[in-house]
């Protein structure tokens, strides 16, 4: 069984601090949502509201046609993950398993062969009656795992549950939860401060800041065309250059630069472009040009370092330090002038902030 | 490889023990003697002394008296500061800081003046039997020792582990049974014993509480020591420890027997 989550206008408060303003997700039927954002921006909030372990000043959580928000925590019938594993640790592997199980009247008989079960689907059923104090990291996490899955919750949450884990082992189990989050297909919000992460396992990202969700996107539209000058930084956008449109003929459009350089753009590529607009781009987004006639903004060059695909330069412009990448072929020195050259593919224009 | 000890630290470790054995090896040596006065090394072997704490009708009805006490303080302080320390623990983020110091500030106040108040305001007026009077102030003085072990025990309790239970559909209140309280085990068997320890041998709190019929045994000594000096107060003395130690393994048993129990 899987159930759409639907979260209305949620306002939260820790005493009278507001961490959650008017946050709204909709999440469909075994879709899996990552929360993404810096360290307290709300992202456990926004779980222990779905979990019950926090009241909401206003707004309502649905989970298919259930209010949660009326449901005491113990009825909702969510499965969750802690960055901690939080096992029980007085109870074997097995019965940790099977804790849920019993709790839904299920005889022992059959909550250890449905426990086996799933022990053995994460592949721990040789561990089933040991301690949790005698696992590893990753092993516990499994444990955690299987839990919370084994009794087959409609909608499963996970809150940095790979954050205690090292770099090797982190990436093997994000892959092992997305395929058991999809051969249940279980709808799932799943919390990272890890953008690799959240991007790899997730049908849709939300980046959060401060209480808000700034985009909610695919991870590929995240990545190509960040919505605001929030998540363009957060995605990795760094240069973000204000532009003024100067002149329109068709669909081409003139911008200038506050030294009056001019760039031109197509909206063909772009979109309707207001008079005012944000360019931005990666260090790949900006070609760096030793050619003085080029198209582009005017530089001075400083400290390049190698990449091996192609050398970065910081670079003095009008528009503050940019950063951009240069040609293996051509390597300039510090201290040249040279011309920065938008790659129109690897650009987005956003609106001022 | 071998570490070599330094012997002067050895030589330490053993003063320390005798120390702290010896006066236990004076106690039982005197409890044994066959002489009329209390002496150590002791002279001659009986078990006379033993038999005496019987055939004293005072000792006998103080001993029950003070285990009951002990027992029944213990447990109902026990009831009372494990949900406190509980609170305390779970709810620390959101009470006042003072709050857990208040719970534990009975500890600074002189016992002496604990038991004279409690006369004056329980004893005095009200009526309330001599035995009430004496569980009431033996439960206020290791009510603190409670919470303040139990609550050493939740410190190091990771709540998320409730909550935890709670989203796999587990009741909070039998969460608190079933996951909580096995988690605390050693905590509640510490306090248990260090609050079972501290009531049984209380002398100045009972000394203001006891009465006509009803006193406790370690006043029963005091009011012996004033008029004998024979070795039945060191066979007491023995036979209080053997109690103690008695108390201390049953409770050890049995907690630990129930804590296994849940996990089945
Ligand atoms: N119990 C609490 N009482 C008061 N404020 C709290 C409490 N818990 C969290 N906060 C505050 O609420 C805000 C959001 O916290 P939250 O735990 O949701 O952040 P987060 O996004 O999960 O961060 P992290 O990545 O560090 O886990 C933070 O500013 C935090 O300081
Ligand atoms: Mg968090």
């Amino acid at each position: 069984m899987t159930l759409p989550l639907s979260i209305n206008n949620i306002t939260a408060h820790y005493g009278t601090t507001k961490v959650l303003e008017d946050l709204s997700l909709d999440i469909g039927e075994g879709e899996l949502v990552s929360l993404l954002g810096a360290s307290g921006c709300g992202k456990t909030t926004t779980l222990r509201l779905i979990a019950g372990f926090l009241q909401p000043t206003s707004g309502t959580i649905r989970l298919g046609d259930k209010d949660l928000t009326k449901l005491p925590a113990h009825a909702r019938d969510i499965g969750l993950v802690f960055q901690n594993y939080a096992l029980f640790p007085h109870l074997s592997v097995r019965d940790n398993v099977a804790f849920g199980l019993k709790q839904r009247g299920i005889a022992a008989a059959e909550r250890n062969k449905r426990a086996n079960a799933f022990l053995e689907r994460v592949g721990l059923d040789h561990l089933a009656d040991r301690l949790p104090a005698a696992l590893s990291g990753g092993q516990k996490q499994r444990v955690a795992l299987a839990r919370a899955l084994v009794i087959e919750p409609p909608l499963l949450m996970f809150d940095e549950p790979l954050s205690n884990l090292d770099a090797k082992l982190r990436v093997d189990m994000r892959v092992e939860i997305r395929k058991l989050q999809r051969a249940n297909g279980t709808t799932s919000v799943y919390v990272t401060h890890d953008q690799e992460e959240a991007f790899s396992i997730s049908d849709r990202v939300a980046i959060m800041n401060e209480g808000r969700i700034m985009q909610l996107d695919t991870p590929e539209t995240l990545y190509q065309r960040p919505a605001n000058a929030f998540v363009a930084r957060f995605v990795g956008f760094e240069n973000l250059i204000p532009m003024t449109v100067t002149a329109r003929d068709g669909e081409t459009v003139t911008a200038s630069l506050s030294d009056g350089s001019t760039l031109k753009f197509s909206q063909d590529r772009f979109g309707a472009i207001d008079d005012k607009f944000v360019l931005a781009t990666r260090a790949d987004g900006l070609s760096v040009s030793s050619d003085p006639g080029a198209e582009g903004i005017a530089a001075k060059l400083g400290l390049r370092t190698y990449l091996g695909r192609a050398y970065q330069y910081e670079c003095e412009t009008v528009a503050g330090k940019l950063i951009a990448n240069g040609a293996l072929s051509n390597p300039l020195e510090p201290g040249a002038t040279a011309k920065l050259v938008p790659v129109a593919d690897q650009c987005t224009i956003l609106k001022p902030e | 490889m071998t570490t070599r000890i330094n012997p002067a630290l050895i030589g330490f470790t053993a003063l320390v023990y005798v120390f702290l054995i010896g006066p236990l090896v004076i106690i039982f040596g005197a409890a044994i003697s066959d002489t009329s006065y209390l002496t150590f090394p002791p002279q001659g072997l009986t078990l006379h002394w033993f038999e005496n704490i019987w055939a004293i009708s005072a000792f006998r009805r103080t001993i029950i008296t003070s285990l009951q006490i002990a027992f029944l303080a213990t447990t109902i302080a026990l009831i009372i500061g494990i949900p406190a320390a509980y609170a305390l623990n779970r709810y620390r983020v959101q009470l006042p800081g003072w709050l857990s110091t208040l719970f534990v500030l009975p500890i600074l106040v002189p016992e002496i003046v604990m038991g004279f108040s409690l006369l004056r305001s329980v004893n005095v007026d009200s009526g309330v039997p001599i035995f009430f009077t004496l569980l009431i102030g033996h439960t206020l003085l290791v009510l603190p020792y409670v919470i303040r072990v139990i609550s050493a025990a939740l410190s190091s309790f990771d709540f998320s582990i409730e909550e935890a239970a709670i989203s796999l559909g587990s009741r909070p209140a039998k969460t608190f049974f079933t996951i909580v309280l096995p988690n605390v085990r050693s905590g509640v068997i510490a306090a248990f014993i260090l609050a079972f320890i501290t009531s049984i041998n209380d002398v100045s709190v009972s000394l203001f509480l006891t009465g006509p019929g009803i006193s406790t045994l370690p006043i029963q000594i005091l009011a012996h020591v004033e008029q004998f000096f024979d070795p039945t107060i060191a066979s007491v003395s023995v036979l209080l420890m053997v109690l103690t130690v008695i108390v201390m393994i049953i409770v050890e048993r049995t907690l630990g027997l129930t804590a296994v129990a849940n996990t089945k």
